[in-house]
């Protein structure tokens, strides 16, 4: 048995690690896995990157970050798995929430019109609102600030985004030191529970298929260790397939709600689980299609084309200077070969390119694989913008 | 500045820096609003828990602060991985204004790591001692249940309390039990024997 250590934030997309450990499917393996729990972002960076662990549950932009040398010491880190496909929610205050369009599931329904909406609340609100965000170098930052610009919000001027751990954003919300926020889940159907907020916008409404987190490893570390890497990726991408079949709910709900992993009450983690959202306090649940996905349509797979979506972002808000080295950079840390080379032959459809257009699947679509079909679901962006990872200055440009 | 929660540890941290002739040194729980007191201190070293849930917060204000004009680097050099090592093990973080000198920041930081392992040690202490306090109560407890149950064989049976000892013995053995569970079921027994209908 091969000893390895993973750092992750109890969030509900930390499943496919914990199913991996708790199930078996590490051992199967041949590794000995142990979960270190830890409570910011900032930590699990310094465990992985001085490290303390092998591996980690990583925001994708925060492991771009950290090798553009964006998030204090610079290491080289890589990617070769995605944890999950969407996965978190804008919540904001019923006192903000009251100037959108007052039935929730129209808002929903409605993204574009819910941003206009926002916007124009924003200038009601007796206050610069403040809305609370996890991570600089957060999927759910990006996706916000990708939501409001679309309605003319700059997210920098018209708002104050404010950084603050998940599991504090319920008790910030609750003393008012902001108005809303954007984490991933259980957080937002906690504050729901709780009547401190409804939901706004689910991730998934603004990118139908968000990039979110993924399995980060040292690039040095990953290449001296082939051979336990591809044996951790055939375990978790088999834990993850368990986590989304519907027949193992239960089980999974009852391991995510024990203390050392996620430690929240079944009732708060099934939502997302379930795609089944209660939007505001009181009101019967609604269905949120692709809430949140573990497996399906190869949902592991890491596109370089959504790196360099991430590192698009990055040079848009000023993150990042544009320059051809880190373009590449970025695109690197997402390694579709190392994917490839450790999944290879285990029957899973395999896609046939390691980039496409981002936004530009309209209805479920089977594409070129390896190994049986591949279907891939609608990967649009709420305002239909479609992006050319060939062309990232053209697509800013055109922002 | 000291951000910590634990009143006691960033005492022991804080005594050990005024001793070492640091005098500047405030005490922040990480609270909401840490940030803008902070901000308004601009210190030289920040000394932070790595188990702090807001050590994101922490650094998003240090990226952006206008108070605090240059960058922080984490902890004092990158090449110090050794230093950064024992860091980590000890449970803290730390944040530098660049340009504060390396020969004054690294015995803050070695003297931050001492203090903290030491009180982890205490810690683990303590634990200890608890856990050997709530061993011997439970010796106590299971001691007493096995005298009385001693008790009643010696009355109903009229048995020398040696020979009650031994019966109780032996009916553990030969269940397979321990003594005290036989002695809990004697007594429960008993007690429904004796209570009225």
């Amino acid at each position: 048995m091969t000893p390895l250590s993973l750092a992750f934030l109890p969030l509900t997309d930390a499943a496919p690690l914990i199913v991996a450990g708790a199930r078996g499917f590490a051992a199967e393996a041949g590794i000995e896995l142990d979960l270190v729990r830890t409570t910011s972002w900032a930590t699990l960076r310094d465990r992985l990157v001085y490290g303390q662990v092998q591996g980690a549950h990583m925001l994708a932009p925060l492991a771009i970050a950290v090798t553009l040398g964006l998030s204090q010491a610079p290491a080289a880190l890589s990617a070769p798995f995605r944890l999950n496909v969407n996965g978190n929610a804008l919540a904001m205050a019923p006192d903000f929430a009251a100037a959108l369009e007052p039935d929730p599931a129209q808002r929903v329904a409605d993204p574009l019109a819910a941003a206009h909406d926002f916007a124009t609340a924003i200038g009601l609100h007796h206050r610069k609102p403040v809305v609370g965000i996890v991570h600089r170098f957060s999927s759910q930052a990006l996706l916000l600030r990708y939501w409001l610009a679309a309605a003319g919000t700059d997210p920098d001027r018209d708002l104050t985004l404010r950084v603050l751990p998940p599991s504090l954003m319920v008790e910030a919300l609750r003393v008012g030191e902001i108005d809303g926020f954007i984490a991933g889940e259980p957080w937002s159907s906690v504050a729901v529970a709780e009547g401190l907020a409804e939901i706004v916008v689910p991730g998934a409404r603004i990118w139908r298929r968000g990039v979110e987190k993924v399995l980060a490893f040292r690039t040095d570390w990953m290449e001296a260790n082939p051979a336990t890497v591809d044996a951790l990726l055939i375990a978790v991408s088999r834990a993850a397939a368990w986590c989304d079949d519907p027949a193992n709910r239960d089980e999974l709900v009852a391991l995510l709600e024990r203390p050392e992993h996620v430690g929240r009450p079944a009732a708060e983690l099934r939502p997302a689980l379930a795609g089944r959202l209660t939007l505001r306090h009181g009101e019967p649940p609604v269905p949120v299609p692709d809430f949140l996905l573990f497996h399906r349509e190869a949902a592991g797979f890491p596109w370089r084309s959504q790196a360099l979506w991430i590192y698009s972002q990055f040079v848009r808000w000023g993150f990042v200077a544009a320059s051809p080295a880190a373009e590449r950079a970025a695109a690197a840390v997402f390694r579709s070969d190392v994917y490839r080379r450790a999944l290879a032959g285990t029957g899973l459809p395999m896609p046939g390119a390691s980039m496409k257009v981002e936004g530009a699947i309209g209805a479920p679509l089977g594409v070129g694989a390896h190994e049986g079909a591949l279907t891939l679901g609608a990967d649009g962006f709420f305002d239909g913008g479609v992006f050319d990872p060939s062309d990232v200055a053209g697509y800013l440009a055109g922002r | 500045m000291i951000v910590d929660d634990s009143g006691l540890r960033a005492t022991v941290l804080e005594d050990g820096l005024r001793e070492a002739g640091y005098d500047d040194i405030h005490l922040v729980p990480p609270d909401h609003g840490f940030v803008a007191r902070l901000e308004r201190m601009a210190p030289d070293v920040v000394l932070m828990d790595l188990g702090s849930p807001s050590r994101d917060t922490l650094e998003e204000m240090l990226a952006v602060s206008r108070a605090l004009a240059r960058p922080i680097a984490m902890f004092v050099d990158r090449s110090d991985e050794a230093m950064i090592g024992a860091a980590i093990d000890a449970g803290i973080s730390a944040y530098v204004v660049d340009g504060l000198r390396k020969e004054r920041v690294k015995p803050v930081l070695d003297l931050a790591i001492r203090r903290f392992n030491a009180f982890a040690r205490m810690q683990a202490e303590l634990d200890v001692a608890k856990s050997e306090r709530d061993q011997a109560k439970v010796a106590l407890q299971e001691r007493r249940t096995i005298d009385r149950a001693k008790a009643i064989l010696m009355r109903g049976r009229d048995l020398p309390e040696a020979e009650a000892y031994a019966l109780l013995r032996s009916t553990a053995m030969n269940q397979g039990k321990r003594i005290v569970e036989v002695a809990e079921a004697l007594i429960t027994a008993s007690e429904m024997l004796r209570s009225p209908l």
